[in-house]
């Protein structure tokens, strides 16, 4: 396996800009002949979409909902990181990288990064030309708020409610597009497979969610915007229908899947209620700009919040980390409320919980600034759980959240199969082993808006156009195996519901893949997987036909996908001796109970390699070369 | 917990519908209604019965996917509150709930609470945007915004685009939904270029696409789950007033 990651050379200041000098360029009358699939919707897909047909290609896009609109990217809450420096409180390009390496344990590339950080000022420029509502200062001039992990206020933000705003932005963008013409829009179309063609992406399969048709898409190139990954625990803060597949069935047709292992818990989301939970709900982590955090000194104290005087009270982000407090980034502050819950000091129905208090806030800032700041967040809070946030502490505890994991990208953010990029969530670029909070809004459209418009020109120039049919006997034999997947599912009649295997599979998967693990942990959860996948296929049950509106049988698809993909994602786990970011292993920890990285054994990007149904993975090996920052100890004491 | 459902079933856009009765004894307060719809559809397959098809994604009430008229009232009984964010301690031991679709002539239905708002998405098309290109564009600060104006923008922004204002509407009119978009855009000094093109080109789209108009009847804006305010109707109708007389070059 070949990975070249085409890091520019040069200094890492000038490696971006000398690389789009280098990048080879397709001609005006030249695009509209190349046709571009865009599969998903979200934030990298949508901008991307719409950048590329303002350009001239010919763009396709799917996504599984009614509207693109509707893509998780809308959900998320807290902002968008750019290294504007408009406080004037010190922020700079460098800052910011430097922050999101460092939070990301030192597991990503230092050039990705440093573009990323480097290109955040662009996207604040273009979302606020498209008409994005950011939160202003009565000067008429963007506010900024801090976030975990960072000293400085660089998060810009609508309300508690960014990437509506920013998902809403890049829809109209696509939208337009499609009024002129340039975008073929594809709604509840979901992709089942990957064509690919004397080794290039050449196309899609894809099956109408309404009709249930299958049908062949093929173009010059396909773009993977499919997001995450955090729906194999089951119980998450991802959209019902998130999924795995589409990435999933590309690392199947050969495009190797970088640190599956690297998934992100996040620290303040509303504990489950019971059995029948079908989702957990995050609260912004903004909430911890004036929210802190606390657990009764003593284990097994009963007492309602308000009765627990100030002294017995254990503030333990605050003793712990100093420095960072209550704005610890996002795996520590989770480990944190693991930690104190574990001892029995937890809150809350089965002691899962920790609270998050107002209080001091609201006495300082007096309620209508709060309400102001969160007051959509407080209102969510007391439709969940019936108590009132103002009043009463709120209780949260750490979800599943975000995958750090995806298909391996170089540079141009191509996989390992040529004309395959990915984008978004979806890749495993720039966040290592831990993402810090507003940076997935930043890097969606980073991916998006300034990088694929760049390099998938390249791409297309580097290579004679191949003309391809969808009578290509490739796109028939993908068909035949993507149609024989869905009659095998709906052929198992058996008597367990798709609901029942995931969430299982999210029980062993948070078990033994979650906060924590250990290699015993990690060698069941190997042995039961497969037994539980033997399971499914026997006895699954989906109702209905595959010719017809089927909601069960798009799920049985894809918790099928999760449960081979689960395996991946222990074995990564398995492998990586050493604990960094949001992958912790619990035989790898200092006598305080933090991470200990292993430098010199793992720093690289493990990338896994399908070679068949019978035979395990292989594992490749990306080096990950520091030039310009020193590995230091994480420390936010 | 015991409820009793009356649940609108249709197996397809051309086939007869009609409400079919279920219930359900074992329903936790905590649960979202969402989840209570779960239980029922596990149930019904473990019966060898076919699920109720729903519409539903974040479960955070803001993606609009979800959307079902739940005792009469879009969205449910609670004031501002999606279904999926609509918990079962709205309801009582032994109550009865009918649950159904969406109903307009420009959102047909899919399959049994499921139906097509794609009407929406070509509104949207039609004009609910501003166009700039990636990348040509001025520095964020270089275009300040009054903070009540990017506020306004943002209340009206905050559509999530469910349908519930149509479902609720007797003439079952998109004007709640296009105002909120219209009124967005032209709160800002970014949106002006466009403000009256855009403005009778979605309204355009509006009627091609089916809907009814609206006469004050200010349903939509009870059933919102966003809160979206009628003002901005008033808005829109004095924009699109304007833009005829922009359009015959009587104004600037």
């Amino acid at each position: 396996m070949n990975l070249d990651s085409k890091i520019p050379a040069g200094p890492l200041e000038e490696k971006w800009q000398r690389h789009k000098n280098e990048l080879k360029l397709v001609s005006p009358a030249n695009k509209r002949k190349f046709k571009i699939l865009v599969v998903g919707t979200g934030l990298a897909g949508a901008s991307a979409a719409a950048t590329l047909a303002e350009l001239g290609y010919n763009v396709h896009v799917f996504t599984y909902h009614d509207s693109p609109r509707r893509a998780h990217s809308i959900a998320a809450q807290g902002g968008i990181n750019a290294a504007k420096n408009y406080p004037n409180d010190g922020d700079s390009v460098w800052r910011l990288f430097y922050d999101t390496i460092k939070g990301g344990d030192f597991r990503s590339r230092e050039a990705n990064v440093y573009r990323l950080a480097e290109v955040s000022v662009n996207i604040i420029d273009q979302c606020v030309a498209q008409g994005i509502p950011f939160a202003r200062e009565y000067s008429g001039y963007l506010d900024n708020r801090s976030f975990g992990g960072a000293q400085v206020s660089r998060t810009f933000y609508a309300r508690g409610q960014t990437g509506q705003q920013l998902l809403l932005g890049a829809y109209q963008a696509l939208m337009r597009m499609v009024d002129a013409r340039r975008i073929t829009l594809w709604t509840r179309e979901e992709m089942l497979d990957l064509v690919v063609i004397d080794g290039h992406a050449k196309g899609i399969i894809t099956r109408n969610l309404v009709t249930g048709e299958i049908r062949r898409h093929a173009g010059d190139a396909v773009l993977l915007c499919t997001g995450g990954y955090s729906n194999v625990f089951f119980l998450s803060t991802n959209a019902k229908n998130s999924n795995v597949t589409a990435i999933y069935r590309a690392y199947k047709r050969g495009a190797g899947f970088g640190n599956p292992c690297f998934t992100q818990i996040h620290p303040t989301c509303i504990p489950p209620s019971g059995e029948y939970q079908s989702k957990l709900t995050l609260m912004s982590e903004s909430l911890r700009n004036d929210g802190r955090i606390w657990v009764p000194k003593n284990a097994g104290d009963r007492r309602p919040p308000n009765e627990i005087p100030e002294e017995e009270r254990d503030y333990y982000l605050e003793r712990l980390y100093p420095s960072y407090g209550n704005l610890s980034p996002r795996d520590i502050a989770s480990r944190a409320a693991k930690r104190v819950c574990d001892e029995g000091r937890g809150v809350g129905p089965g002691g899962l919980g920790v609270y998050l208090d107002f209080s001091d806030a609201i006495k300082r800032l007096g309620r209508d600034v709060i309400e102001q700041r969160y007051g959509n967040l407080f209102e969510m809070y007391e439709r969940i759980t019936g108590e009132n946030p103002y009043e009463v502490p709120m209780r949260i505890y750490p979800a599943p959240h975000y995958t750090m994991g995806g298909l391996w990208v170089d540079y141009n953010l191509m996989s390992t199969i040529p004309g395959l990029h990915v984008l978004g969530e979806a890749n495993f670029s720039d966040h290592g082993a831990n993402r810090l909070g507003a940076s997935a809004l930043m890097q969606g459209l980073a991916d998006g808006y300034f990088i694929i418009p760049y390099t998938l020109g390249h791409y297309l120039a580097s290579h004679p156009k191949m003309e391809v049919t969808t009578d290509h006997p490739e796109f028939q034999r993908v068909e035949e195996e993507a149609r024989a997947r869905l009659e095998r599912l709906m052929a198992a009649k058996g008597r367990r519901t798709v609901m029942s295997f995931h969430r299982e599979l999210g029980k062993l998967m948070w078990n033994y893949c979650g906060m924590s693990r250990t290699a015993d942990g990690l060698r069941t959860a190997l042995k039961r997987i497969p037994e539980l996948r033997a399971e499914f296929w026997e006895n699954v049950v989906v109702p209905g036909s595959g010719e017809e509106l089927n909601q069960n049988l798009e799920y049985a698809g894809r918790v099928a996908d999760f449960l081979e993909f689960a395996e991946l994602m222990c074995r990564d786990a398995l492998h990586r001796e050493e604990s960094c970011g949001g992958h912790f292993r619990e035989e790898y920890q200092t006598p305080e109970g933090e991470a200990l990285r292993n430098d010199n054994d793992f720093a690289y990007v493990a990338v896994w390699v399908y070679t068949g149904p019978d035979s395990p993975p292989v594992l490749h090996k990306e080096p990950l070369i520091f030039e310009n920052v020193k590995l230091t100890v994480r420390s936010y004491k | 917990m015991k409820l009793t459902l009356h649940i609108w079933r249709q197996a397809g856009p051309t086939a007869p519908g009609a409400f079919e009765t279920y219930t359900l004894d074992d329903v936790s307060p905590d649960m979202s209604f969402l989840e209570m719809l779960d239980v029922l559809n596990e149930r019904l397959i473990a019966e060898g019965k076919s699920p109720v098809a729903f519409e539903h994604d974040c479960r955070e009430g803001i993606c609009g996917s979800c959307g079902m008229v739940i005792n009469g009232s879009p969205h449910g009984p609670r004031q501002r509150t999606t279904a999926c964010q609509l918990h079962m301690r709205m309801f009582n031991d032994g109550d009865e709930i009918w649950i159904e679709p969406w109903r307009a002539r420009a959102f047909p239905v899919l399959k049994d609470l499921i139906v097509d708002r794609s009407a929406f998405d070509r509104i949207i098309a039609a004009g609910g945007y501003i166009s700039c290109h990636t990348g040509g564009v001025p520095d964020a600060n270089a275009i300040p915004v009054p903070k009540p104006a990017a506020d306004r923008a943002f209340d009206a922004a905050a559509c999530i685009g469910c349908g519930a204002c149509v479902a609720a509407c007797p003439n079952a009119s998109a004007m709640l939904f296009v105002a909120a978009k219209v009124v967005h855009l032209a709160s800002l000094p970014q949106g002006q270029p466009e403000r009256y093109r855009r403005v009778r080109r979605m309204v355009e789209q509006m009627e091609t696409e089916g809907f009814g108009h609206c006469s004050n009847h200010y349903e939509c804006e009870a059933a919102c789950p966003k809160g979206i305010s009628i003002e901005y109707i008033a808005q829109l109708n004095r924009d699109l007033r304007r833009a005829e007389l922009v359009g015959q070059e009587l104004l600037p």
